[in-house]
């Protein structure tokens, strides 16, 4: 037998029919994630066919985005103040209801970012193919699953059919060298990488991070290092499963249990790249040499090492575009540069390592005067225990925002906005234009970075701080 | 869906490389719960002021614009957020097709169930586009191809299935329906 990938793996024990010149491959999806904003008019074409949602055993349901943050708003009697928001969760609420989807709904203590939930239920495993209506799906490869967002045309298919009609994508080995410094994270890794091989490097392909500083990482770092696969085009980023994946997974409430547990693990750890498999591309970074990153501009390849200064690049149009936005100029070193807002939260920097790194910064530390800091955890769980850990009280006490968990402020889709012409350093994902706001200046970073950054008042090395 | 054949209009020239789905339709118009009137809002953050008045600096309020169904845009349109929203949006304003060097994957699948061209070219092709807003074309999706008035046809690729949906005027979901017993197999098979 020829050598294959992991990609090559799960892909083929899904494909019910096999890809041909003229047709695509029809391929089987094991779990179904959804939330309130691309689900609508998906349920609304199933109700005009007359369709059941065929595998509801498969799909989840949670709310998220337009979801406000504020405990009074989630648990209290004050209304949520945008209507459209408040309309869209009530009719996710009707949906579930009528197709009997199960639905983690408002005051759900299992409720939060659909990312974060999947892996934190156990319900996100090796081998599965996972989507959703959202393009930070590629998280749950972290599980060395096949996840990767679509768009609400594709929810109803998977609705009716629980398939997917798709061309298989190349294969792209993604290959990481030495270990991360202290003080530099799987963030910082992720953000070199696209930095390194740009937002279109990716598109066709499937990622598989491999090497020695992957394998060292924690599930939450490793999450943090496949979702954002997509910021560089890509359609997905696996990474094989190995102890660690079983150590997060054994226990959790959906993962197998028993016997099954026994059988999983045997498939599981089958779930590697043959030795000799090749890919259509490959790009190597060295972790050793990487410091804390940070986005200069409107997409997140627009980054460089904190230490680093703006590029020129005379004559790119967009690029000066980018940083007439950003109000910066080429040569600017972004170390000292005020800041306004600081979220920490998102499906890439809401789990509770990420809590616990921004809590080590914050710890005995004030949040700067004039600076709004907003922690928003990934999910209830999150929450739930980084409150039981101590956590919570460091923020507050440190004087930053701590709300119910949400996408928030990533795409402030809720309320939770970052004013025009402010700057924001973020722990999310998109730096784009009005990302976070009208006029919003978005700059990604690790959690370290973010927090030291809301300490200092201004963009700061954390690696002072740790 | 209606079937597709050919599409003749001038282009319109947005240059800017890696516009992102935030920016053909921001974030805060995606409470909605049905599919129309999504374009007013497109490109929403570029073509409105603050005050909600159109910027007359942006394409789109340019009298040349005025029924153009065919959108140039720099590299890796449609990048980011896999909000089918995007080519609802481009859709609903009158777009029909979009023409880059690159075309985000998300983007593109999304275009394609809905009837909205993507369509790759070259860089030297994508270049004179570029270089030459509002020049009449014609794409003729039976032979794949873009033709630039008084210029030679440029073949593009386009997926063979979404292809032969568009010109059939075949639902995706109805072919998949039909393997629906060929899924119940593999279910049972794999004991799922």
């Amino acid at each position: 037998m020829t050598a294959r990938t992991l990609f090559d793996k799960v892909w083929s024990a899904h494909e019910v029919v096999a890809e041909t010149a003229d047709t695509p491959a029809v391929l089987y999806i094991d779990l179904h994630l959804t939330h309130e904003v691309t689900s609508p008019q998906a349920f609304s074409m199933l109700k005009s066919l007359g369709l059941p949602v065929r595998r509801t055993d498969r799909t989840l349901a949670t709310l998220d985005h337009s979801t406000p943050t504020r405990t009074e708003q989630v648990f209290g009697n004050v209304p949520i103040v945008l209507d459209a928001a408040a309309k869209q969760v009530r009719t996710m609420e009707q949906n579930s209801k009528e197709f009997g989807v199960e639905l983690f709904g408002m005051r759900d203590p299992k409720r939060g970012i659909v990312h974060i939930i999947g892996p934190e239920l156990g319900a996100s495993q090796p081998g599965f193919t996972i989507v959703c209506g959202d393009s930070h799906t590629s998280t749950h490869g972290a599980f060395g699953a096949l996840a990767f967002g679509i768009g609400t045309t594709e929810v109803g298919h998977v609705f009716a059919t629980q398939c997917l009609l798709q061309r298989k994508p190349k294969g792209f080995s993604v290959n990481v060298h030495g270990n991360l410094r202290a003080g530099v994270t799987a963030k910082d890794l992720i953000l070199a990488i696209i930095g390194k091989i740009g937002v279109s490097g990716g598109t066709g392909h499937v990622f598989e991070f491999r090497g020695e500083a992957i394998s060292a990482m924690s599930m939450d770092e490793r999450m943090t290092v496949c979702n954002m696969s997509i910021e560089a085009g890509a359609r997905a980023g696996m990474i094989a499963p190995d102890q660690t994946t079983f150590r997060y997974l054994k226990g959790r409430p959906r993962a197998p249990k028993g016997a099954a547990w026994d059988a999983a693990l045997e498939r599981w750890k089958s779930l590697t790249t043959d030795p000799g498999a090749t890919f259509a591309a490959s790009v190597d970074i060295d972790a050793g040499a990487l410091e804390p990153m940070i986005t200069y501009g409107t997409n997140p390849g627009m980054v460089l090492p904190i230490s680093g200064s703006i590029p020129q690049r005379a004559g790119d149009a967009a690029f000066d575009k980018a940083l007439s936005y950003m109000g910066f100029h080429a040569g600017d070193s972004l170390l000292g540069k005020p800041v306004d807002v600081v979220f920490i939260g998102s499906c890439t920097n809401g789990r509770l390592e990420d809590l616990q790194a921004a809590a080590r910064v914050l710890q005995g530390r004030k949040v700067a005067k004039g600076v709004r800091m907003l922690i928003v955890p990934g999910s209830q769980q999150v929450k739930r225990d980084a409150e039981a850990a101590g956590l919570a009280k460091i923020f507050v006490e440190a004087g930053a925002e701590w709300r119910e968990s949400g996408c928030s402020m990533c795409l402030g889709m809720n309320g939770d906005l970052v004013e025009k012409g402010k700057y924001s350093v973020s722990t999310s994902n998109r730096n784009f234009e009005g990302r976070q706001g009208v006029g919003a200046r978005t700059l990604l970073a690790s959690p370290f970075t973010a927090a030291a950054s809301a300490v200092s008042g201004r963009i700061a090395d954390p690696r002072e701080m740790l | 869906m209606e079937s597709m054949h050919v599409i003749q209009s001038k282009t319109v020239v947005m240059p800017s490389t890696n516009i992102d789905t935030d920016q053909i339709i921001p974030a805060r118009f995606l409470t909605m719960t049905t599919k129309g009137g999504l374009g007013e809002h497109l490109f929403a953050d570029l073509r409105y002021d603050a005050q909600g008045n159109p910027n007359p600096g942006f394409i789109l309020n340019q009298p040349q614009s005025k029924g153009c169904a065919v959108l140039v845009a720099g590299k890796n349109f449609g990048c980011g957020s896999s909000r089918e929203h995007a080519p609802w949006a481009l859709l609903d304003y009158g777009f029909r097709a979009v023409v880059s060097s690159e075309i985000a994957d998300i983007f593109k699948n999304n275009s394609l169930k809905n009837g909205l061209l993507p369509i790759v070219v070259d860089a030297p092709t994508h270049g004179w586009l570029l270089a030459n807003p509002g020049v009449q074309v014609t794409i003729d999706l039976a032979s794949n191809s873009l033709i630039p008035a008084g210029k030679p046809a440029i073949k593009f690729p386009l997926e063979a299935f979404a292809r032969y949906c568009l010109l059939n005027g075949v639902d995706e979901l109805g072919y998949l329906r039909t393997k629906l017993p060929e899924i119940e197999r593999y279910e049972c098979a794999r004991g799922w």
